[in-house]
Protein backbone atom coordinates (compact mmCIF):
# COMPACT_ATOMS: atom_id res chain seq x y z
CA UNK A 1 0.00 0.00 0.00
CA UNK A 2 1.29 3.79 -0.86
CA UNK A 3 1.60 6.11 1.74
CA UNK A 4 -1.49 8.18 0.79
CA UNK A 5 -3.87 5.93 1.21
CA UNK A 6 -2.26 4.17 4.40
CA UNK A 7 -2.27 8.23 6.30
CA UNK A 8 -6.02 7.89 5.18
CA UNK A 9 -6.31 4.45 7.58
CA UNK A 10 -4.44 6.21 10.42
CA UNK A 11 -6.40 9.50 10.09
CA UNK A 12 -9.87 7.18 10.56
CA UNK A 13 -8.64 5.38 13.12
CA UNK A 14 -7.31 8.56 14.89
CA UNK A 15 -10.47 10.15 14.16
CA UNK A 16 -12.49 7.07 16.55
CA UNK A 17 -9.95 8.23 19.75
CA UNK A 18 -10.59 12.13 18.61
CA UNK A 19 -14.54 11.31 18.73
CA UNK A 20 -14.91 9.33 22.04
CA UNK A 21 -11.85 11.64 24.03
CA UNK A 22 -14.18 14.59 22.59
CA UNK A 23 -17.33 13.62 24.00
CA UNK A 24 -15.52 12.49 27.38
CA UNK A 25 -13.12 15.85 28.05
CA UNK A 26 -15.99 17.80 27.02
CA UNK A 27 -18.08 16.37 30.32
CA UNK A 28 -15.03 17.37 31.79
CA UNK A 29 -14.58 20.71 30.26
CA UNK A 30 -18.46 21.88 30.84
CA UNK A 31 -18.37 20.79 34.78
CA UNK A 32 -15.28 22.97 35.53
CA UNK A 33 -16.47 25.65 32.98
CA UNK A 34 -19.59 26.18 34.88
CA UNK A 35 -18.67 24.67 38.17
CA UNK A 36 -15.00 25.68 38.04
CA UNK A 37 -14.00 22.28 40.19
CA UNK A 38 -12.25 19.08 38.51
CA UNK A 39 -14.36 15.93 38.56
CA UNK A 40 -11.18 13.10 39.20
CA UNK A 41 -13.66 10.68 39.20
CA UNK A 42 -14.51 11.37 35.00
CA UNK A 43 -12.70 8.18 34.35
CA UNK A 44 -14.72 6.03 36.05
CA UNK A 45 -17.69 7.58 35.16
CA UNK A 46 -16.28 6.61 31.48
CA UNK A 47 -15.76 2.83 32.69
CA UNK A 48 -19.09 2.62 34.51
CA UNK A 49 -20.53 3.95 31.46
CA UNK A 50 -18.83 0.97 29.23
CA UNK A 51 -19.81 -1.36 32.62
CA UNK A 52 -23.57 -1.20 32.23
CA UNK A 53 -23.70 -1.20 28.72
CA UNK A 54 -22.44 -4.68 29.05
CA UNK A 55 -24.64 -5.81 31.72
CA UNK A 56 -27.73 -3.80 29.63
CA UNK A 57 -26.28 -5.61 26.76
CA UNK A 58 -26.34 -9.25 28.47
CA UNK A 59 -29.97 -9.00 29.76
CA UNK A 60 -31.47 -7.34 27.59
CA UNK A 61 -33.08 -9.49 23.92
CA UNK A 62 -33.92 -9.06 20.70
CA UNK A 63 -30.31 -8.50 18.71
CA UNK A 64 -27.14 -6.52 18.81
CA UNK A 65 -28.91 -3.68 17.52
CA UNK A 66 -31.37 -3.22 20.09
CA UNK A 67 -29.76 -4.43 22.94
CA UNK A 68 -27.01 -1.43 21.80
CA UNK A 69 -29.24 1.28 21.26
CA UNK A 70 -30.75 0.24 25.11
CA UNK A 71 -27.41 0.67 26.60
CA UNK A 72 -27.01 3.71 24.56
CA UNK A 73 -30.18 4.90 26.31
CA UNK A 74 -29.95 3.75 29.65
CA UNK A 75 -25.72 3.69 30.79
CA UNK A 76 -25.88 7.37 30.44
CA UNK A 77 -28.72 7.92 32.39
CA UNK A 78 -28.07 5.95 35.55
CA UNK A 79 -24.77 7.15 35.17
CA UNK A 80 -26.00 10.94 34.70
CA UNK A 81 -28.41 10.19 38.01
CA UNK A 82 -25.31 8.83 39.97
CA UNK A 83 -23.40 12.07 39.18
CA UNK A 84 -26.60 13.97 40.33
CA UNK A 85 -26.61 11.95 43.46
CA UNK A 86 -22.83 13.00 44.21
CA UNK A 87 -23.56 16.07 43.49
CA UNK A 88 -26.23 16.78 46.04
CA UNK A 89 -24.83 14.90 48.63
CA UNK A 90 -21.66 15.43 48.39
CA UNK A 91 -20.29 18.53 46.31
CA UNK A 92 -23.34 20.48 47.70
CA UNK A 93 -22.42 19.94 51.11
CA UNK A 94 -18.38 20.96 50.92
CA UNK A 95 -20.17 24.08 48.88
CA UNK A 96 -18.07 23.59 45.41
CA UNK A 97 -15.08 24.28 46.68
CA UNK A 98 -11.76 23.02 44.55
CA UNK A 99 -9.62 21.49 46.88
CA UNK A 100 -12.01 19.57 48.70
CA UNK A 101 -13.95 18.65 45.78
CA UNK A 102 -10.83 16.81 44.31
CA UNK A 103 -10.19 15.07 47.56
CA UNK A 104 -13.71 14.00 47.51
CA UNK A 105 -13.55 12.59 43.95
CA UNK A 106 -10.35 11.19 44.35
CA UNK A 107 -12.50 9.18 47.08
CA UNK A 108 -15.32 8.57 44.59
CA UNK A 109 -13.15 7.19 41.91
CA UNK A 110 -11.90 4.41 44.39
CA UNK A 111 -15.28 3.61 45.59
CA UNK A 112 -16.86 3.42 41.70
CA UNK A 113 -13.24 1.27 40.80
CA UNK A 114 -13.61 -1.02 43.91
CA UNK A 115 -17.68 -1.76 43.50
CA UNK A 116 -16.96 -2.74 39.85
CA UNK A 117 -14.30 -5.31 40.65
CA UNK A 118 -16.39 -6.76 43.27
CA UNK A 119 -19.34 -6.96 41.31
CA UNK A 120 -18.32 -7.18 37.52
CA UNK A 121 -15.29 -8.59 38.14
CA UNK A 122 -11.90 -8.43 36.93
CA UNK A 123 -12.40 -9.56 33.69
CA UNK A 124 -12.83 -7.83 30.37
CA UNK A 125 -16.08 -8.52 28.50
CA UNK A 126 -16.79 -7.59 24.87
CA UNK A 127 -19.94 -6.41 23.61
CA UNK A 128 -21.17 -7.43 20.13
CA UNK A 129 -21.03 -4.45 17.76
CA UNK A 130 -24.88 -3.54 16.45
CA UNK A 131 -23.52 -3.38 13.20
CA UNK A 132 -19.67 -3.95 11.79
CA UNK A 133 -19.92 -4.03 7.93
CA UNK A 134 -16.14 -3.97 6.55
CA UNK A 135 -16.22 -1.05 4.28
CA UNK A 136 -13.13 -0.58 1.83
CA UNK A 137 -12.52 3.05 1.09
CA UNK A 138 -11.55 4.11 -2.93
CA UNK A 139 -8.56 5.64 -3.21
CA UNK A 140 -7.58 8.07 -6.68
CA UNK A 141 -4.55 7.08 -8.92
CA UNK A 142 -2.70 8.30 -11.58
CA UNK A 143 -2.88 5.87 -14.21
CA UNK A 144 -2.72 5.71 -18.39
CA UNK A 145 -3.02 9.85 -18.12
CA UNK A 146 -6.58 10.26 -16.46
CA UNK A 147 -7.41 10.00 -12.78
CA UNK A 148 -8.50 6.36 -11.66
CA UNK A 149 -10.52 4.53 -8.81
CA UNK A 150 -8.94 1.75 -7.18
CA UNK A 151 -9.55 0.00 -3.82
CA UNK A 152 -6.34 -0.53 -2.31
CA UNK A 153 -6.07 -3.82 -0.04
CA UNK A 154 -6.51 -3.30 3.67
CA UNK A 155 -7.65 0.18 3.42
CA UNK A 156 -11.42 -0.16 5.04
CA UNK A 157 -12.88 0.71 8.13
CA UNK A 158 -16.09 -0.53 10.07
CA UNK A 159 -19.29 0.63 9.59
CA UNK A 160 -19.60 1.12 13.69
CA UNK A 161 -16.63 3.25 13.66
CA UNK A 162 -18.00 5.84 11.19
CA UNK A 163 -21.29 5.65 13.29
CA UNK A 164 -18.74 6.47 16.63
CA UNK A 165 -17.63 9.46 14.57
CA UNK A 166 -21.52 10.79 13.66
CA UNK A 167 -22.78 10.12 16.94
CA UNK A 168 -19.81 11.81 18.86
CA UNK A 169 -20.47 14.86 16.32
CA UNK A 170 -24.29 15.12 16.69
CA UNK A 171 -23.98 14.87 20.16
CA UNK A 172 -21.36 17.33 20.41
CA UNK A 173 -23.39 19.63 18.20
CA UNK A 174 -26.06 19.05 20.93
CA UNK A 175 -24.62 20.24 23.64
CA UNK A 176 -23.44 23.33 21.66
CA UNK A 177 -26.80 24.33 20.41
CA UNK A 178 -27.95 23.14 24.19
CA UNK A 179 -25.58 26.24 25.38
CA UNK A 180 -25.97 28.61 22.80
CA UNK A 181 -29.83 28.58 21.94
CA UNK A 182 -31.92 26.88 24.82
CA UNK A 183 -33.12 28.91 27.91
CA UNK A 184 -31.53 26.09 30.20
CA UNK A 185 -28.18 26.83 28.97
CA UNK A 186 -28.99 30.75 29.19
CA UNK A 187 -29.33 30.00 32.90
CA UNK A 188 -25.98 27.83 32.74
CA UNK A 189 -24.10 30.13 31.11
CA UNK A 190 -25.57 32.89 34.33
CA UNK A 191 -24.74 30.77 36.78
CA UNK A 192 -21.02 29.93 35.12
CA UNK A 193 -20.09 33.76 35.31
CA UNK A 194 -21.96 34.94 38.55
CA UNK A 195 -23.23 32.48 40.46
CA UNK A 196 -24.42 35.22 43.46
CA UNK A 197 -26.12 37.56 41.09
CA UNK A 198 -27.35 34.64 39.70
CA UNK A 199 -28.72 33.24 42.52
CA UNK A 200 -29.89 37.01 43.36
CA UNK A 201 -31.90 36.70 39.97
CA UNK A 202 -33.76 33.90 40.96
CA UNK A 203 -31.43 31.45 39.30
CA UNK A 204 -31.74 27.60 41.67
CA UNK A 205 -27.91 27.67 41.13
CA UNK A 206 -27.63 24.33 43.02
CA UNK A 207 -29.96 22.77 40.32
CA UNK A 208 -28.19 23.93 37.88
CA UNK A 209 -24.72 22.37 39.48
CA UNK A 210 -26.33 19.37 39.98
CA UNK A 211 -27.74 19.02 36.29
CA UNK A 212 -24.44 20.49 34.81
CA UNK A 213 -22.24 17.34 36.94
CA UNK A 214 -24.81 15.33 35.78
CA UNK A 215 -24.70 15.96 32.22
CA UNK A 216 -20.88 15.72 32.22
CA UNK A 217 -20.89 12.30 33.74
CA UNK A 218 -23.37 11.35 31.22
CA UNK A 219 -21.24 12.04 28.72
CA UNK A 220 -18.14 10.39 30.15
CA UNK A 221 -20.91 7.57 30.15
CA UNK A 222 -21.70 7.93 26.59
CA UNK A 223 -18.40 7.12 25.20
CA UNK A 224 -17.76 4.50 27.30
CA UNK A 225 -20.91 2.74 25.55
CA UNK A 226 -19.73 3.91 22.02
CA UNK A 227 -15.78 2.49 22.96
CA UNK A 228 -17.00 -1.13 24.26
CA UNK A 229 -17.52 -2.83 20.99
CA UNK A 230 -14.27 -2.03 19.96
CA UNK A 231 -12.09 -2.01 23.56
CA UNK A 232 -14.01 -3.96 26.03
CA UNK A 233 -14.89 -3.06 29.34
CA UNK A 234 -13.08 -3.43 32.30
CA UNK A 235 -12.70 -1.79 35.63
CA UNK A 236 -9.66 -0.32 35.14
CA UNK A 237 -10.38 1.52 32.10
CA UNK A 238 -11.25 5.20 33.26
CA UNK A 239 -7.00 5.95 34.77
CA UNK A 240 -5.83 5.79 31.05
CA UNK A 241 -9.09 7.55 29.93
CA UNK A 242 -8.72 10.48 32.65
CA UNK A 243 -5.20 11.03 32.06
CA UNK A 244 -5.96 11.55 27.79
CA UNK A 245 -8.67 13.61 29.19
CA UNK A 246 -7.03 16.26 31.13
CA UNK A 247 -4.79 16.08 28.29
CA UNK A 248 -6.70 17.21 26.07
CA UNK A 249 -7.86 20.15 28.42
CA UNK A 250 -5.02 21.22 29.70
CA UNK A 251 -4.10 21.65 25.49
CA UNK A 252 -7.74 23.10 24.36
CA UNK A 253 -8.60 25.24 27.35
CA UNK A 254 -10.24 23.45 30.53
CA UNK A 255 -13.56 25.26 30.43
CA UNK A 256 -13.22 25.83 26.83
CA UNK A 257 -16.26 23.65 24.61
CA UNK A 258 -15.25 24.82 21.29
CA UNK A 259 -10.82 24.52 22.35
CA UNK A 260 -11.74 21.24 24.03
CA UNK A 261 -12.63 19.78 20.63
CA UNK A 262 -9.82 20.75 18.90
CA UNK A 263 -7.83 19.83 21.12
CA UNK A 264 -9.34 16.34 20.96
CA UNK A 265 -8.74 16.24 17.42
CA UNK A 266 -5.09 17.43 17.62
CA UNK A 267 -4.63 14.39 20.38
CA UNK A 268 -6.87 12.03 18.82
CA UNK A 269 -5.58 12.39 14.98
CA UNK A 270 -2.17 12.61 15.98
CA UNK A 271 -1.87 9.19 18.18
CA UNK A 272 -3.37 7.14 15.11
CA UNK A 273 -1.10 8.49 12.67
CA UNK A 274 1.89 8.16 14.92
CA UNK A 275 1.19 4.89 15.90
CA UNK A 276 0.72 4.04 12.79
CA UNK A 277 3.82 5.62 11.20
CA UNK A 278 6.16 5.45 14.05
CA UNK A 279 4.83 3.98 17.19
CA UNK A 280 2.17 4.14 20.08
CA UNK A 281 4.74 5.05 22.84
CA UNK A 282 6.34 7.90 20.63
CA UNK A 283 2.84 8.97 20.34
CA UNK A 284 2.01 9.52 24.08
CA UNK A 285 5.38 10.86 24.54
CA UNK A 286 4.52 13.52 22.17
CA UNK A 287 1.26 14.26 23.83
CA UNK A 288 3.17 14.88 26.98
CA UNK A 289 5.50 17.09 25.75
CA UNK A 290 2.64 19.05 24.13
CA UNK A 291 1.05 19.17 27.25
CA UNK A 292 4.41 20.14 29.32
CA UNK A 293 4.94 23.30 26.06
CA UNK A 294 1.19 24.08 26.65
CA UNK A 295 1.68 24.71 30.36
CA UNK A 296 4.81 26.52 30.24
CA UNK A 297 3.94 29.08 27.15
CA UNK A 298 0.02 28.73 27.84
CA UNK A 299 -1.20 27.93 31.03
CA UNK A 300 -4.66 28.87 29.84
CA UNK A 301 -4.50 26.55 27.43
CA UNK A 302 -5.16 26.95 23.17
CA UNK A 303 -8.58 28.49 23.32
CA UNK A 304 -9.44 29.19 27.24
CA UNK A 305 -10.25 32.78 28.32
CA UNK A 306 -8.71 34.68 31.00
CA UNK A 307 -8.78 33.66 34.80
CA UNK A 308 -11.82 34.36 36.78
CA UNK B 1 -43.05 46.76 53.29
CA UNK B 2 -39.39 46.05 53.35
CA UNK B 3 -38.38 45.47 57.19
CA UNK B 4 -34.93 44.33 58.88
CA UNK B 5 -34.69 43.20 62.63
CA UNK B 6 -32.01 43.13 64.06
CA UNK B 7 -30.13 41.30 62.01
CA UNK B 8 -26.48 39.63 62.64
CA UNK B 9 -24.05 38.56 59.94
CA UNK B 10 -20.55 37.20 59.39
CA UNK B 11 -18.34 36.56 56.65
CA UNK B 12 -16.81 32.93 58.62
CA UNK B 13 -15.55 34.23 61.82
CA UNK B 14 -15.34 38.19 61.35
CA UNK B 15 -19.32 39.79 62.58
CA UNK B 16 -19.95 42.54 60.00
CA UNK B 17 -23.34 43.54 60.45
CA UNK B 18 -24.12 43.75 64.30
CA UNK B 19 -27.96 43.97 65.28
CA UNK B 20 -28.83 46.24 62.25
CA UNK B 21 -32.45 46.77 61.79
CA UNK B 22 -34.04 49.10 58.96
CA UNK B 23 -37.21 49.25 57.73
CA UNK B 24 -38.41 50.79 54.24
CA UNK B 25 -42.62 51.42 53.03
CA UNK B 26 -43.55 51.40 49.71
CA UNK B 27 -43.48 54.19 48.00
CA UNK B 28 -40.38 55.57 50.22
CA UNK B 29 -36.64 56.24 49.39
CA UNK B 30 -34.58 55.25 52.23
CA UNK B 31 -31.26 55.65 51.85
CA UNK B 32 -28.08 53.62 53.62
CA UNK B 33 -25.04 55.76 54.57
CA UNK B 34 -21.82 54.64 56.61
CA UNK B 35 -18.17 54.78 55.70
CA UNK B 36 -16.59 52.22 53.34
CA UNK B 37 -16.77 49.10 55.08
CA UNK B 38 -19.60 49.66 57.56
CA UNK B 39 -21.48 46.96 56.13
CA UNK B 40 -23.72 48.78 53.53
CA UNK B 41 -23.27 46.29 50.81
CA UNK B 42 -23.43 43.03 53.40
CA UNK B 43 -26.47 44.13 54.13
CA UNK B 44 -27.67 43.92 50.73
CA UNK B 45 -26.68 40.65 50.36
CA UNK B 46 -28.44 39.59 53.69
CA UNK B 47 -31.88 40.92 52.14
CA UNK B 48 -30.82 38.92 49.05
CA UNK B 49 -30.33 35.84 50.66
CA UNK B 50 -26.44 35.46 49.19
CA UNK B 51 -25.27 35.76 53.13
CA UNK B 52 -26.90 33.57 55.69
CA UNK B 53 -28.15 35.49 58.81
CA UNK B 54 -26.44 33.99 62.21
CA UNK B 55 -29.72 35.63 64.09
CA UNK B 56 -32.60 38.37 63.16
CA UNK B 57 -35.20 38.63 60.44
CA UNK B 58 -35.95 39.54 57.27
CA UNK B 59 -39.61 40.19 55.94
CA UNK B 60 -41.03 41.31 53.15
CA UNK B 61 -44.96 42.03 53.04
CA UNK B 62 -44.79 39.43 56.20
CA UNK B 63 -43.32 36.51 54.60
CA UNK B 64 -39.85 35.79 56.00
CA UNK B 65 -37.39 35.71 53.35
CA UNK B 66 -34.55 34.50 55.78
CA UNK B 67 -36.19 31.07 55.87
CA UNK B 68 -36.23 31.03 51.64
CA UNK B 69 -33.78 29.12 49.28
CA UNK B 70 -31.59 31.73 48.00
CA UNK B 71 -32.73 31.90 44.67
CA UNK B 72 -36.76 32.36 45.97
CA UNK B 73 -35.48 35.62 47.56
CA UNK B 74 -36.03 37.94 44.36
CA UNK B 75 -39.10 35.70 43.00
CA UNK B 76 -40.67 37.54 46.01
CA UNK B 77 -40.62 41.05 43.89
CA UNK B 78 -36.74 42.50 45.01
CA UNK B 79 -34.84 44.16 42.14
CA UNK B 80 -31.04 44.39 43.25
CA UNK B 81 -29.00 46.67 41.27
CA UNK B 82 -25.20 45.50 42.63
CA UNK B 83 -21.98 47.69 43.52
CA UNK B 84 -20.08 47.37 40.36
CA UNK B 85 -23.26 46.30 38.24
CA UNK B 86 -22.43 42.31 38.26
CA UNK B 87 -23.39 42.03 34.82
CA UNK B 88 -23.20 38.49 33.49
CA UNK B 89 -20.36 39.55 31.37
CA UNK B 90 -20.01 37.22 28.05
CA UNK B 91 -24.01 37.28 27.84
CA UNK B 92 -25.44 40.09 25.49
CA UNK B 93 -27.73 42.51 26.27
CA UNK B 94 -30.81 41.21 25.26
CA UNK B 95 -29.50 37.88 27.35
CA UNK B 96 -29.05 39.76 30.66
CA UNK B 97 -32.50 41.51 30.06
CA UNK B 98 -34.31 38.23 29.29
CA UNK B 99 -32.29 36.78 32.91
CA UNK B 100 -34.08 39.46 35.07
CA UNK B 101 -37.20 38.60 32.66
CA UNK B 102 -37.45 35.22 33.79
CA UNK B 103 -36.86 35.77 37.65
CA UNK B 104 -40.61 36.16 38.12
CA UNK B 105 -41.92 35.39 34.70
CA UNK B 106 -42.90 38.79 34.14
CA UNK B 107 -45.09 39.73 30.70
CA UNK B 108 -43.50 40.26 27.60
CA UNK B 109 -44.93 43.83 27.68
CA UNK B 110 -42.46 44.83 30.46
CA UNK B 111 -39.70 44.77 28.62
CA UNK B 112 -40.93 47.12 26.04
CA UNK B 113 -41.78 49.45 28.43
CA UNK B 114 -38.38 49.38 30.03
CA UNK B 115 -36.34 49.88 26.97
CA UNK B 116 -38.50 52.74 26.53
CA UNK B 117 -36.59 54.01 29.28
CA UNK B 118 -33.48 53.32 28.22
CA UNK B 119 -33.67 53.62 24.55
CA UNK B 120 -30.07 53.55 23.83
CA UNK B 121 -30.49 49.57 25.09
CA UNK B 122 -32.71 48.85 22.65
CA UNK B 123 -30.14 49.84 20.00
CA UNK B 124 -27.92 47.08 21.47
CA UNK B 125 -29.46 44.05 22.19
CA UNK B 126 -27.55 41.79 20.62
CA UNK B 127 -23.82 43.08 22.00
CA UNK B 128 -21.72 41.20 24.61
CA UNK B 129 -22.61 43.53 28.15
CA UNK B 130 -18.94 43.93 28.30
CA UNK B 131 -18.63 46.32 25.15
CA UNK B 132 -21.23 48.47 26.83
CA UNK B 133 -19.58 51.75 27.98
CA UNK B 134 -19.79 52.13 31.61
CA UNK B 135 -23.19 54.29 31.80
CA UNK B 136 -24.02 52.19 29.21
CA UNK B 137 -23.83 48.85 31.75
CA UNK B 138 -25.32 50.45 34.82
CA UNK B 139 -28.62 51.43 32.57
CA UNK B 140 -28.80 47.73 31.94
CA UNK B 141 -28.09 46.51 35.38
CA UNK B 142 -31.01 48.77 36.50
CA UNK B 143 -32.84 47.81 33.25
CA UNK B 144 -32.42 43.96 34.39
CA UNK B 145 -33.84 44.65 37.87
CA UNK B 146 -36.68 46.79 36.78
CA UNK B 147 -37.93 43.77 34.28
CA UNK B 148 -38.44 41.87 37.32
CA UNK B 149 -41.31 44.33 38.06
CA UNK B 150 -39.96 44.75 41.27
CA UNK B 151 -41.65 46.12 44.42
CA UNK B 152 -39.01 46.34 46.48
CA UNK B 153 -35.65 48.14 44.57
CA UNK B 154 -32.11 47.50 46.14
CA UNK B 155 -29.39 50.29 44.46
CA UNK B 156 -25.88 49.83 45.40
CA UNK B 157 -23.97 52.57 44.60
CA UNK B 158 -25.58 53.28 41.40
CA UNK B 159 -23.64 56.44 40.15
CA UNK B 160 -20.06 55.06 40.92
CA UNK B 161 -18.10 56.47 38.16
CA UNK B 162 -21.01 57.50 36.07
CA UNK B 163 -21.18 61.30 34.32
CA UNK B 164 -23.47 63.72 35.66
CA UNK B 165 -26.36 63.01 32.55
CA UNK B 166 -26.30 59.24 33.79
CA UNK B 167 -26.67 60.17 37.09
CA UNK B 168 -29.63 62.09 36.36
CA UNK B 169 -31.33 59.38 34.33
CA UNK B 170 -30.64 57.20 37.83
CA UNK B 171 -32.39 59.74 39.70
CA UNK B 172 -35.30 60.02 37.36
CA UNK B 173 -35.60 56.14 37.52
CA UNK B 174 -35.58 56.31 41.46
CA UNK B 175 -38.22 59.00 41.50
CA UNK B 176 -40.48 57.41 38.87
CA UNK B 177 -40.38 53.74 41.24
CA UNK B 178 -42.04 55.63 44.26
CA UNK B 179 -44.24 57.45 42.27
CA UNK B 180 -45.20 53.64 41.29
CA UNK B 181 -45.08 53.04 45.21
CA UNK B 182 -42.08 50.96 44.96
CA UNK B 183 -39.75 50.61 47.99
CA UNK B 184 -36.43 51.56 47.16
CA UNK B 185 -33.11 50.96 49.39
CA UNK B 186 -30.82 53.26 48.19
CA UNK B 187 -26.37 53.15 49.06
CA UNK B 188 -24.54 56.16 47.53
CA UNK B 189 -22.02 58.21 48.82
CA UNK B 190 -22.43 61.63 47.19
CA UNK B 191 -24.50 63.76 49.55
CA UNK B 192 -26.13 66.01 47.03
CA UNK B 193 -27.89 62.72 45.26
CA UNK B 194 -28.86 61.65 49.12
CA UNK B 195 -30.23 65.10 49.51
CA UNK B 196 -32.38 65.01 46.00
CA UNK B 197 -34.32 61.86 46.54
CA UNK B 198 -34.22 60.43 50.12
CA UNK B 199 -37.12 60.47 52.44
CA UNK B 200 -35.15 58.88 55.24
CA UNK B 201 -31.35 58.38 55.99
CA UNK B 202 -29.81 55.48 57.63
CA UNK B 203 -26.53 55.39 59.45
CA UNK B 204 -24.50 53.10 60.12
CA UNK B 205 -21.10 52.64 61.76
CA UNK B 206 -19.33 48.74 62.09
CA UNK B 207 -22.42 47.34 60.80
CA UNK B 208 -24.17 48.72 63.89
CA UNK B 209 -27.38 51.42 63.44
CA UNK B 210 -26.10 54.69 64.49
CA UNK B 211 -28.80 57.25 63.59
CA UNK B 212 -32.10 57.46 61.44
CA UNK B 213 -33.34 60.69 60.95
CA UNK B 214 -36.53 61.90 57.87
CA UNK B 215 -36.12 64.14 54.83
CA UNK B 216 -37.13 66.92 57.39
CA UNK B 217 -34.80 66.17 60.25
CA UNK B 218 -31.93 66.24 57.27
CA UNK B 219 -32.80 69.96 55.87
CA UNK B 220 -32.38 71.04 59.30
CA UNK B 221 -29.40 69.48 60.20
CA UNK B 222 -27.61 69.37 56.86
CA UNK B 223 -24.26 68.84 58.54
CA UNK B 224 -24.96 65.43 60.35
CA UNK B 225 -23.95 63.78 57.09
CA UNK B 226 -20.66 65.40 57.30
CA UNK B 227 -20.66 64.18 60.57
CA UNK B 228 -21.23 60.80 59.82
CA UNK B 229 -19.56 60.05 56.90
CA UNK B 230 -16.69 62.41 57.25
CA UNK B 231 -16.46 63.84 54.30
N1 LIG C 1 -16.23 38.39 51.11
C1 LIG C 1 -15.83 38.94 52.28
N2 LIG C 1 -15.16 38.20 53.18
C2 LIG C 1 -14.76 38.74 54.36
N3 LIG C 1 -14.99 39.99 54.72
C3 LIG C 1 -15.67 40.80 53.88
C4 LIG C 1 -16.12 40.30 52.60
N4 LIG C 1 -16.75 41.31 51.96
C5 LIG C 1 -16.69 42.38 52.81
N5 LIG C 1 -16.05 42.07 53.94
C6 LIG C 1 -15.82 42.97 55.08
O1 LIG C 1 -17.06 43.38 55.57
C7 LIG C 1 -17.03 44.74 55.93
C8 LIG C 1 -18.17 45.47 55.25
O2 LIG C 1 -18.00 45.46 53.86
P1 LIG C 1 -19.07 46.05 52.88
O3 LIG C 1 -20.41 45.57 53.25
O4 LIG C 1 -18.62 45.77 51.49
O5 LIG C 1 -18.93 47.60 53.18
P2 LIG C 1 -19.55 48.86 52.41
O6 LIG C 1 -20.40 48.36 51.30
O7 LIG C 1 -20.31 49.59 53.46
O8 LIG C 1 -18.39 49.66 51.93
C9 LIG C 1 -15.67 45.26 55.55
O9 LIG C 1 -14.88 45.32 56.72
C10 LIG C 1 -15.12 44.23 54.61
O10 LIG C 1 -13.72 44.12 54.77
MG1 LIG D 1 -20.21 48.62 49.26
Amino acid sequence: MDFGPYLMLATLEGAVLAAVLALMASGLSLVFGVMRVVNVAHGELYMLGAVFAWWVTSFVGGGPAVAFVAALIIAPLIVGALAVLADITILKRLEYDPERTIVATIGLLYIMQQVTLMTYGADARPVVPPFNTRLAIPWLEWADGGLQVFWPWGLSITSYKLFVIVAAVVVLLGIRLMMTRSRIGLLMRASQLDSETAQAFGIPVERIYALVFGIGAALAALAGVLIVPIQQAHYLMGGDALLLSFIVVIIGGLGSLGGTIVAALLIGLSDGIISVFFSPTLAKIIATILVALVLVFRPQGLFGGRAR
Amino acid sequence: MLSVESINVAYGPSQVLRELSLRVNSGEVVCLLGRNGAGKTTAMKAIMGILPLSSGKITLDGVDLGKLPGHEVARQGIGYIPQGRRLFSELTVAQNLEIGMLTRKSPPLVLDRILDIFPRLRERMDQPAQTLSGGEQQMLATARALCLEPKVLLLDEPTEGLQPSMIEAIREVIVQMRRQGVAVLLVEQRIEAVMAVADRVVFIENGRNLETLDAEGLKKDPNVLRRHLGV
